[in-house]
């Protein structure tokens, strides 16, 4: 064990963080940034619920040693806020398509989604259902949740035609 | 926080096989997907770990000259499915490992990592046997090249000794060219489970393209480590596609299996899927390659 400094980019924030190299990066981001839209619920990468984007691909942040996080780029839900301070569409998506419910998957679904909300791909139901495969609902309200981030993907492409 | 005794960043093989040597008990971690949970899980706890994760050397896809294939250990599930080498010649591998765990599972796990745990059920594996997969392993002094048959050495037990590591995966010509393959995952769920049974075959047929001329047949699950089935193999090469060549290799598999009940599965559901799967198997592999089943 020993105490290293993590320098990585966090929400458009640059940071350089004394950590314990054998934190998880959902550690780091919960106690040490208090991001606490990072839940932890399995703590063994199986229930999604601590996705994080790092260089815009979806990891398991409970999984993931916060020393690997070095020089990359981080983002979690915190960071879809805009300048104004308000929510972004897919959050917007999740209230307006009753795909909250208790509320400890969102966080971790909404990111999941965010490939494929940025990605210029089509994307078609089942490949929604399979980018999001790795995040459990307990609460069991993925129907929609399929309808918030397909709502919001097509929104977006029909934007940037 | 993990209960790890101490874990070193390893920024060259090189560097990672100095630090191997030095302390022969230290444990490779690649993406963590397999070592942190059973950390986690406390079976590995206190345990040190020399971490491979930043050798970017170790990542990607590439053509050598001589038309083999090589692929880098660490290159991530999701990163070899995308690969355009691997979609042209070998898409049957990219195809088998976007059927491991999930998304975020798929960004972390690699390649390296999933056959280096030695369990039975790795998605890539059974596929990577049917492609004779050769594996450089390089060590302190030297490096070597073997079969991945001979990388098993029994459950959770693969051929890496002290200071030794797999630094790449060789995928040669002969094994991918005019060859097209399938896997099939048979498992509960369509996502975040662990395969009952995988079943991969790769095939060539003649100019015809009514006949078997070449067959590779490839189980996960079927026994303590990943296997191919030789017999079944050299039955019904030369033969015409036919319901009596698929079951031919069905009942000469069933032989040759080894599968024990689990509280997964029973041995002798097991043993059902394994006659049944390679004979789907086939059947799409051949239809990739042109080929027309019953007539």
């Amino acid at each position: 064990m020993a105490k290293v400094v993590l320098s990585c980019t966090v929400n458009s924030e640059p940071q350089q963080i004394i950590i314990d190299d054998r934190d998880s990066l959902a550690d780091v981001l919960r106690d040490k940034l208090h991001l606490t839209s990072v839940k932890k619920g399995c703590e063994v990468g199986e229930c999604g619920a601590c996705t994080v984007l790092i260089n815009d691909e979806a990891f398991d942040s409970c999984i993931y040693l916060a020393i690997w996080a070095e020089g990359k780029e981080i983002r979690t839900v915190e960071g879809l806020m805009d300048a104004d301070g308000e929510i972004s569409d897919i959050q917007q998506a999740f209230i307006d398509e009753a795909a909250v419910q208790c509320g400890f998957c969102t966080c971790g679904f909404i990111m999941s989604s965010m490939p494929i909300l940025e990605s210029d791909e089509e994307y078609t139901r089942d490949e929604i259902r399979k980018q999001i495969a790795g995040n459990f609902c307990r609460c069991t309200g993925y129907e929609n949740i399929a309808n918030a981030v397909e709502k919001v993907k097509e929104d977006r492409m029909n934007n940037k035609k | 926080m993990y209960d790890i005794k101490k874990i070193y960043k390893a920024t060259s093989v090189q560097d990672a096989i100095k630090h191997l040597v030095d302390d022969p008990n230290a444990l490779i971690i690649a993406g963590g997907s397999d070592i942190l949970i059973k950390i986690h899980k406390g079976k590995l706890a206190g345990c040190s770990l020399v971490s491979i994760h930043d050798i970017d050397e170790l990542r990607g896809v590439s053509m050598q000259d001589n038309g083999d294939i090589k692929i880098g250990p660490l290159t991530s599930f999701s990163n070899l499915s995308k690969d355009h080498i691997i979609k042209r010649y070998i898409p049957v591998l990219g195809e088998a490992v976007d059927q491991v765990g999930g998304p975020q599972i798929r960004n972390i796990g690699t390649i390296g990592g999933n056959i280096s745990n030695g369990v039975t059920s790795a998605d890539s594996a059974s596929t990577l046997f049917a492609l004779n997969a050769m594996l450089e392993i390089t060590g302190p002094n030297n490096s070597r090249i073997i079969p991945i048959s001979e990388y098993y050495l029994g459950p959770g037990k693969v051929d890496l000794k002290n200071g030794e590591v797999l630094t790449a995966i060789i995928i040669t010509k002969e094994n991918y060219e005019d060859f097209t393959g399938h896997y099939i995952k048979y498992a509960m769920r369509e996502a975040m489970d662990i395969a009952t049974l995988g079943c991969c075959v790769t095939c060539k047929l003649n100019d015809q393209k009514d006949t078997i001329k070449d067959v590779h047949l490839a189980y996960g699950v079927a026994g303590p480590i990943p296997m191919r089935c030789p017999r079944a193999e050299k039955s019904i090469i030369g033969m015409k596609i036919s319901d009596e060549m698929f079951n031919t290799l069905g009942k000469i598999a069933l032989t040759e299996v080894k599968p024990r009940t689990s509280w997964r599965a029973s041995k002798e559901f097991r043993l059902q899927l394994v006659e049944e799967l390679c004979k789907r198997s086939l059947k799409e592999a051949i239809k990739k390659s042109g080929g027309v089943i019953n007539g």
